[in-house]
């Protein structure tokens, strides 16, 4: 199989999905020539056409508005928020129009688009090229948000959004498109060409929304994560020798509840790890759902590990981000803990 | 400080407030036929007297004049004129039964009926409309079934929208009406990416969108236009200023300073101000329009100069903000007595034929209504509450599905 790293695993997904499906196109800013500030729309113009994968004036809200209407004329289109810090100026269409318009039509008028949008931090990108607003579409009713952690996935889970009859936010941690990176800022950075989720097929291939994945299975500790967080967990995992079960959500909405609770009730323990701030995360949410359906299982309290309750600073990059010593540390104390 | 006198901020009012005369001296009411009409092929370079004109097709004695004469057949006019009619007759029996408690709310389109009538009619069956909540008169052009709207401002068992929409957000994709919501103007932009779709995929259907001259203050507004001019829609986008925002008027978005039509030059499009009230006016700048867009001559911003001559919904009293006698003394008139008194001075209509059909078509609208009422009226009669749960998604997730069997259904 080939390798790819996570930008050409989604350029592949665009790339078959314009070679075969003449109802989908690709607009957003700087996609079309230039091909993307992150090169992940690089050469579909050329391959495919100037209407297929086309730039977009600078306005979220316009473009996904014209999406909207492209949709209920019955396009798919595949667009591009620049980075998810931007992706506000859109969120009344996103919330207001694409997340309801099914339901408010009684199926009349649906939305199969897909919102493509680098998100996260580790990058030194400061207050608006840094956050993680999952959570914030996580409450909307009618959105479905999915974020993948290596490129194996990202491929396969964004042809299975383009493919999706609801809208989709596709949130790309960006800290990883060329590697992985487990959070040790300090060390030498490495490429997806030594990791398995590396080899990616030509072809094409799905994996469903809302299925979760038991990355590293393990009996003392249920750790959840996605994205960056995925490979800054596995890293922690290692470094305490806790015998920690860990889970990639892959998809936010749909959860893979069923995954979830079969392992916290498996291990007793859990520990919930975002980048995004800890005060109405998508952890509590995660946290309130466990303590439901696992109250009796539980051997000591579910602990989150979260970006802190501050706006993304720049100067203090890895004080805020919760690396591999913040997570490792809430790993030991979750599962030293006695009741 | 310096010697220069201190800063002042503005904040415009109207002409008049309650207790005051209606002052009408700002509005310019240019004789009918004066504005010319270019080739829809022009470009917009060459028309920008336009948008500071006044499209008029009506002159005082009634007759059609000028290039904008739409040269209709007396059946076209007679079919505008039962629409604006029905709408007209429907919005009084549906306000009353929101007063008698048959539903939480209702919007009437009084005085700006000849909007809707007239574009539903210069619209292709396979064109879609992204409408604002006042554009009853397009679904009565087009024969939208009576008994499925009292359902729908009713909320019962019938409601085609299965009781999740408030009264009168209409969705009816069969007949070219997209979807409402309460929130003004974020489907502007919808109906520009509809018609971006139909150009791209190489069709023949154009879209038309509409918002109110105090939505044109929304980021919305200015998208839709940046989007439409920048990839050349086929698209006719229309500004319905009917003088007021709830209570706050027309200057408050801007309109003091020039005209809603004239922000099109901005973006490069050919922007066309036409007399709301007028009929044929609206007919022919419309069918302009359309033909602009169909010919891939791009897209063209409308406003439609009218006054709401009812209160902005149920729930709004436009007595504490604005003069009781204002719509009467409105300048352009009244759509419906317009096109009525067209229709005689043709010789195509007279006062016995329209009594006939006022009292023909009451009857019909209460006949629609008390069918309605019959299914049950709001608090009366629901949906199955399965119909909740339903349409969140294409298939529901286990959230869904778990909290249905919680609520029991």
């Amino acid at each position: 199989m080939p390798n790819m790293n996570m930008i050409q695993a989604l350029n592949s997904a665009l790339d078959i999905k314009l070679a075969t499906d003449p109802d989908t196109l690709v607009f957003g800013e700087d996609v079309g020539y230039f091909g993307g500030v992150f090169r992940v729309t690089e050469g579909l113009q050329q391959k495919h056409g100037l209407t297929r994968c086309f730039d977009a004036p600078i306005s979220e809200g316009g473009i996904v508005a014209t999406a909207i209407g492209m949709g209920a004329y019955g396009l798919r289109p595949i667009i591009e928020i620049q980075f998810a810090d931007y992706i506000l100026p859109a969120y009344d269409q996103l919330v207001s129009e694409a997340a309801r318009l099914r339901y408010r039509s009684n199926g009349e008028f649906w939305c199969p688009i897909t919102v493509r949008s680098p998100y996260g931090g580790g990058i030194f990108g400061g207050q608006t090229h840094s956050q993680s607003p999952e959570a914030i579409f996580a409450h909307v009713t009618g959105l479905k948000t999915v974020i993948p952690s290596n490129p194996y996935d990202a491929k396969g889970l964004l042809l299975a959004a383009i493919e999706e009859d609801d809208p989709v936010i596709f949130l790309e941690p960006k800290r990883i498109y060329n590697g992985p990176f487990d959070g040790h800022y300090d060390k030498p950075l490495k490429t997806w060409a030594e990791h398995p989720a590396g080899d990616v097929p030509a072809r094409h291939y799905t994996v469903p929304l809302g299925s979760a994945a038991v990355v590293r299975p393990g009996k003392e500790v249920t750790v959840l994560a996605y994205g960056t967080m995925v490979h800054v967990s596995a890293a922690a995992i290692k470094e305490t020798g806790v015998d920690a079960e860990l889970i990639d959500l892959r998809s936010i909405v749909p959860l893979d509840i069923d995954t979830v609770v079969a392992s916290v009730k498996k291990t007793g323990r859990c520990v919930i790890v975002h980048e995004a701030s800890r005060y109405g995360g998508f952890g509590a949410e995660l946290s309130a759902l466990i303590q439901e359906r696992c109250f009796y299982h539980l051997r000591a309290p579910i602990e989150r590990v979260c970006g802190w309750d501050t706006p993304y600073p720049h100067a203090f990059e890895w004080d805020y981000f919760p690396g591999p010593i913040r997570v490792g540390k809430a790993l030991q104390h979750c599962a030293e803990a006695v009741a | 400080m310096s010697n220069r006198p201190p800063l002042r901020l503005r904040i415009p009012e109207p002409w008049a407030r309650p207790g005051d005369a209606p002052d009408f001296s700002h509005v310019r009411v240019p004789p009918a036929g004066d504005v010319r009409r270019p080739d829809i092929a022009d470009p917009e370079a060459g028309m920008r007297d336009l948008p500071y004109s006044l499209i008029r097709v009506l002159d005082e004695k009634h007759r059609a004049v000028g290039p904008w004469d739409p040269r209709l057949m007396p059946d076209v006019l007679r079919q505008g004129l039962r629409a604006m009619l029905l709408t007209r007759v429907f919005d009084d029996r549906m306000f009353r039964a929101h007063r008698q408690g048959k539903t939480s709310f209702y919007m009437r389109s009084l005085g700006e009926e000849a909007i809707g009538a007239a574009q539903a009619l210069v619209m292709g069956r396979e064109d879609m409309c992204f409408p604002t909540y006042r554009m009853l008169a397009w679904l009565m052009a087009r024969d939208y079934p009576l008994l499925d709207l009292c359902n729908q401002i009713y909320s019962n068992e019938r409601d085609p929208l299965r009781g999740r929409q408030l009264p009168i957000l209409y969705s009816a994709r069969e007949y070219g009406f997209y979807s409402l919501s309460g929130n003004v103007g974020s489907r502007f932009g919808h109906a520009v990416g509809w018609a971006m779709a139909s150009a791209f995929k190489g069709d023949d259907k154009i879209a038309i969108g509409h918002v109110g001259e105090g939505t044109t203050a929304e980021g919305d507004f200015h998208e839709a236009l940046t989007f439409a001019s920048v990839y050349h829609a086929p698209v006719v986008l229309c500004v319905t200023n009917n003088q007021w925002a709830i209570s706050s008027f027309s200057g408050i978005a801007g309109g003091n300073e020039t005209t809603f039509a004239a922000k099109a030059i901005a973006y490069g499009i050919p922007g066309l101000r036409v007399d709301g009230n007028d009929f044929l006016a609206v007919f022919a700048a419309t069918e302009w329009a359309a033909e602009r867009a169909r010919t891939n001559n791009g897209p063209t911003l409308i406003e439609l100069f009218t006054y709401r001559a009812a209160g902005h919904s149920t729930s709004d009293d436009p007595t504490r903000y604005r003069p009781d006698e204002e719509a009467r003394l409105w300048p352009l008139g009244d759509p419906l007595e317009r096109l009525k008194s067209h229709l005689i001075a043709i010789g195509e209509w007279n006062e016995d034929r329209h009594a006939a059909l006022t009292e023909e078509l009451t009857e019909t609208v209460k006949a629609a209504s008390r069918q309605a009422e019959a299914v049950g009226t709001l608090g009366q009669s629901k949906p199955n509450v399965r119909e909740m749960f339903e349409d969140v998604f294409h298939e529901p997730d286990w959230r869904i599905l778990e909290q249905r069997r919680e609520a029991g259904v």
